[in-house]
């Protein structure tokens, strides 16, 4: 693995473009910017075509003889299947609004990570294929062949975006990078192109349910854990049911909740919360994956692993399915769930039934996000919250980019943040809400062989969170995003040493005064809390 | 280097132009006649085609670009135009995209300070100058209906005398013509000052700007300058319009280079960027409302897919779940 330089040095990013045009630029993969590739193991267990050892350095790919026409045939299935694509290959006026939006240019320099210029390494070879002018003026009309060069550009670059959107929140068309990534990666999977990070986990999930690989009875013993620790911190003991029939709702969560922390504490609010609420509801070791790397591969497999939540509603004959934190989940759940494996009509309009709030704008899709299912509790006055327990805490919010310019999940979660801590600090406004900053590490891009990308990429994201940490104090980033809560974290040790990570519902369950609870000392990390603190000070 | 080959593109054309309008009257024939009439039926029935190329594709996903506070509880406010939930608030959205560049307006410069510090500037330059050139071109072509009706109708009148109330000169001066020229002067300057925007530039995103600041350029020069003959203009253009075309003798060679230029950009359209004029309005991210949770939304090639089923789930896994406590299937 290569070093990884010091922030002072990773800071100095040069933004003077090449000599040489960026078609005459052949692509150089530089260590510690891409991930290992896809292993056959894991390509074979979903069916995926050509799975073979390769690695991204090697010359030689071990790629299909008919490649080409692979790609070729790929791009005009697409065309046809996707507006957005068609469109989006056409209408850019390469006017640079989108350059220095995305987090990977701004964090490499690199012209080729300007969004409209990932865009161009696609464009330039539908231009030759697929328009006349391109196929008659070739070079002169900004087309191209597709060489293995290319096709090598294609790889680095398309794993060089997190598939974010924010170019697309300031394109005079809305031209949108991600979807246009989505495609491109799903071109390069036709080729056995994927990186393991991606492959691994949808072959795990495939199988197992979780992109970990958790198996049933490790899940379980996970949560024991976790149920072991609440108990010491509150005197209470919990005991939620797995896979049960006939629970008004089913809980899904990413994976990554149920294995280490932060995501674990964030689990720990989880059971705290349902079991104050007393609600009847139930985890499932089969749907155990709220997190879709499927949806980073291809539509199909995205598709494929997306299939289990639905399924394991009806089995279990549940009323609806209340989903955990986490941000390409809930873009996921939001805008493709109900397309692919709806309809759901098995199941009711999620109601709550702490609160009796019918969730309409979940009327067909009939999922919820925990933090809206939190926000409408508090606003009832449902829950008994002490703030001050999170005092030792200042807060900022980081909104993850997929619930911000996916969904548009904005308030709730601020709702519940500002009933549960009494110190909340908002970033600067270019670096939130529809325009929040990626953590750098998305779309299955949080490998550790990559980490000088991930650094670089998450370089906004920690800058304005810097700035906060300087002028404020903060000393906590919270997120609604199990990706966020495992990168940003070395993210803050690498950027901005100080600054923890955290889920909502740790938070939450932290200020959450239960029936019944012992008086708590610590808070779910044990640490001790604030006012216990203050006590022994003057003790 | 892509600058100087579309400039000299552009120049040619001129060339072709001028000579073409200063040679005899079966060339003022091909150049005042048949190349408007061929350009605008290019444009027209390519155009066609363009944007039935478009719809053809369907949209399998409901895939806004959500810039604003969904619509949930109902105590939480939403952001009807920005994250829009309803047709309306689509159409408003659009509207705002189409006639005031609303996404273009987000517009920020991001500049890494010493020490490494990020910082977000205002950059509405762009903004202002592409809504000065879009908006200049549009009142410049309405302005032209004038030559192709026989009497010249209120809101035209209204339009040219508005767009001369500073009363300059004469004949007194459009402000659009300057605006039109500054804006895409200012929008050349950028393309090759911005080094970034440099980069990305292909000799397509020159041309126009090259080829609407001579049609711009020489449309000026006839109004301001050399003159023309205003009523052999009227007479070929009424000619134009009721297909009964006739080419006077006393138009300059200055008019058939404008007219020459501006067929040929009507030509040009549809194989080029241009088209972002109909396909803005197509753009999924832009024109959907954001209700994929309240309604399904239809992928018309929706397909069954494999997926690894609860029983095999139970299959690899029973003698594990029996001994965790979990409940089976089968036993
Ligand atoms: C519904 C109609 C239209 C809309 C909403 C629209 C919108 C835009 C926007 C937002 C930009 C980017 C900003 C800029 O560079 O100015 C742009 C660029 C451009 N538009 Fe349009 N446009 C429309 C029609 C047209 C027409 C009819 C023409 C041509 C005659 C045109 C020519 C151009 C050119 C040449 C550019 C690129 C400017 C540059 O090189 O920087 N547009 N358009
Ligand atoms: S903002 Fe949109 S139109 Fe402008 S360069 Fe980027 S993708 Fe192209
Ligand atoms: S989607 Fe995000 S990561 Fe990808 S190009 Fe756009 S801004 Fe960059």
């Amino acid at each position: 693995m290569s070093k990884l330089p010091k922030p002072a040095e990773l800071a100095k990013v040069s933004y003077n473009n090449p000599a040489t045009d960026w078609m005459d630029t052949p692509v150089e993969f530089k260590p510690g910017m891409y991930c290992h590739g896809s292993k056959p193991k894991s390509l074979e267990i979903v069916g995926f075509p050509n799975p073979r050892d390769w690695r991204p350095a090697d010359a030689d790919w071990k790629l299909p003889e008919n490649w080409k026409e692979i790609l070729i045939e790929g791009i005009a299935d697409r065309l046809k299947k996707y507006r957005s694509f068609r469109l989006f290959m056409d209408i850019c006026v390469r006017c640079g609004a989108c350059a220095d939006k995305c987090h990977f240019f701004i964090g490499t320099g690199d012209p080729k990570n300007m969004p409209v210029l990932r865009a161009e390494l696609i464009r330039s070879v539908y231009r030759k294929e697929f328009t006349t002018a391109g196929k008659i003026l070739g070079r002169m009309a900004g087309a191209r062949d597709l060489t293995l060069d290319v096709l090598k550009e294609w790889w680095y670059y398309f794993y060089q975006c997190t598939e974010c959107r924010r170019c697309s929140v300031f394109c005079p068309y809305g031209i949108d990078q991600a979807e246009i990534t989505i495609i491109g990666r799903e071109l390069l999977n036709l080729l056995g192109l994927n990186i393991e990070w991606i492959a691994g986990p949808v072959s795990n999930c495939y199988m197992k349910g979780n992109h970990l690989g958790l198996e049933p009875h490790t899940i379980v013993g996970n949560l024991e854990y976790m149920l072991d620790d609440i108990e010491t911190v509150t005197g209470k003991r919990i005991k939620p049911s797995f896979n049960r029939k006939g629970a008004e709702i089913l809980f899904v969560t990413p994976s990554g909740d149920l294995f280490a922390d932060p995501g674990t504490y964030t689990c720990m609010g989880y059971l705290m919360l349902f079991e104050e609420l007393g609600l009847d509801y139930t985890w499932s070791t089969y749907a155990s994956e709220g997190g879709n790397f499927g949806f980073f591969t291809s539509n199909e497999m995205g598709k494929r692993l997306n299939s289990k939540i639905y399924a394991e509603a009806k089995r279990l004959g549940v009323k609806w399915i209340l989903g955990g934190e986490c941000g390409h989940m809930w873009r996921v759940l939001s805008q493709y769930m109900d397309t692919w494996n709806g309809p759901a009509d098995f199941l009711e309009v999620p109601k709550s039934p702490i609160t009796g709030t019918v969730f309409e704008n979940a009327k067909s899709m009939k999922m919820v996000h925990i933090a809206e299912f939190t926000a409408d509790l508090i606003k009832n006055n449902k829950l008994k919250l002490d703030p001050k327990r999170n005092d030792h805490l200042t807060v900022t919010w980081h909104d993850s980019c997929n619930v911000s310019r996916g969904m548009g999940m904005l308030e709730e979660p601020r709702y519940v943040l500002r009933n549960v801590v009494n110190n909340f600090v908002e970033m600067p406004e270019d670096t939130i809400r529809e325009k929040t900053f990626c953590c750098g590490s998305g779309t299955g891009l949080n490998a550790s062989e990559d980490m000088e990308l991930r650094m670089k990429g998450g370089f906004p994201r920690a800058n304005a969170a810097k700035f906060v940490h300087e002028h404020y104090g903060v000393n906590m980033l919270a997120n609604v995003c199990a990706i966020d809560r495992a990168t940003l974290k070395p993210l803050m040790d690498y950027w901005v040493p100080g600054v923890n990570v955290c889920g909502l519902h740790e938070l939450v369950a932290n200020a959450m005064i239960m029936k019944g609870e012992k008086e708590r000392t610590t808070d779910l990390r044990g640490e001790p809390l604030p006012n216990v603190q203050a006590k022994e000070e003057k003790a | 280097m892509k600058a100087i080959v579309s400039f000299v593109a552009v120049l040619l054309l001129v060339a072709i132009g001028y000579m073409g309008g200063s040679a005899g009257s079966t060339s003022r024939f091909l150049f005042g006649v048949v190349a408007p009439y061929s350009a605008f039926a290019i444009f027209v029935v390519f155009m066609i085609v363009r944007i039935l190329k478009w719809a053809s594709s369907p949209v399998p996903f409901r895939i806004p670009t959500t810039a604003g506070q969904q619509k949930t509880l109902p105590w939480i406010k939403d952001s009807k135009i920005e994250n829009p939930s309803s047709v309306f608030g689509v159409v408003i959205r659009m509207a705002l995209e189409v006639l005031v560049f609303r996404s273009l307006f987000r517009n920020l410069k991001t500049q890494l300070h010493e020490g490494g510090r990020l910082a977000y500037g205002e950059a509405k330059w762009l903004w202002m100058a592409g809504l000065a050139f879009h908006y200049s071109f549009a009142i410049i072509l309405f302005r032209h209906l004038r030559f192709f009706l026989e009497k010249v109708p209120y809101p035209i009148q209204l339009v040219e005398s508005l767009d001369s109330f500073l009363q300059i000169g004469a004949p007194l001066l459009y402000l659009t013509d300057v605006a039109l020229l500054g804006a895409v002067t200012y929008l050349f300057i950028r393309r090759v000052a911005l080094p970034q925007v440099k980069y990305i530039s292909l000799i397509a995103d020159y041309f126009p700007l090259f080829l609407i600041f001579a049609i711009g350029a020489t449309g000026v020069l006839m109004r301001y300058f050399t003159k023309t003959d205003i009523v052999g203009v009227k007479t070929l253009a009424m000619g134009l319009i009721s297909f009964n075309p006739a080419v006077p003798e006393t138009i300059g060679a200055m008019f058939y280079t404008h007219v020459f230029l501006l067929s040929v950009l009507f030509a040009y359209f549809p194989f080029s960027k241009l088209v972002h004029m109909g396909g803005v309005f197509m753009s999924p991210t832009r024109n959907m409302a954001n209700t994929s949770r309240e309604k399904r939304h239809i992928n018309p090639w929706n397909y069954p897919v494999h997926v690894h089923t609860y029983e095999e789930y139970e299959n690899d896994f029973r003698d594990k779940m029996k001994e965790a406590g979990l409940p089976v299937e089968k036993e």
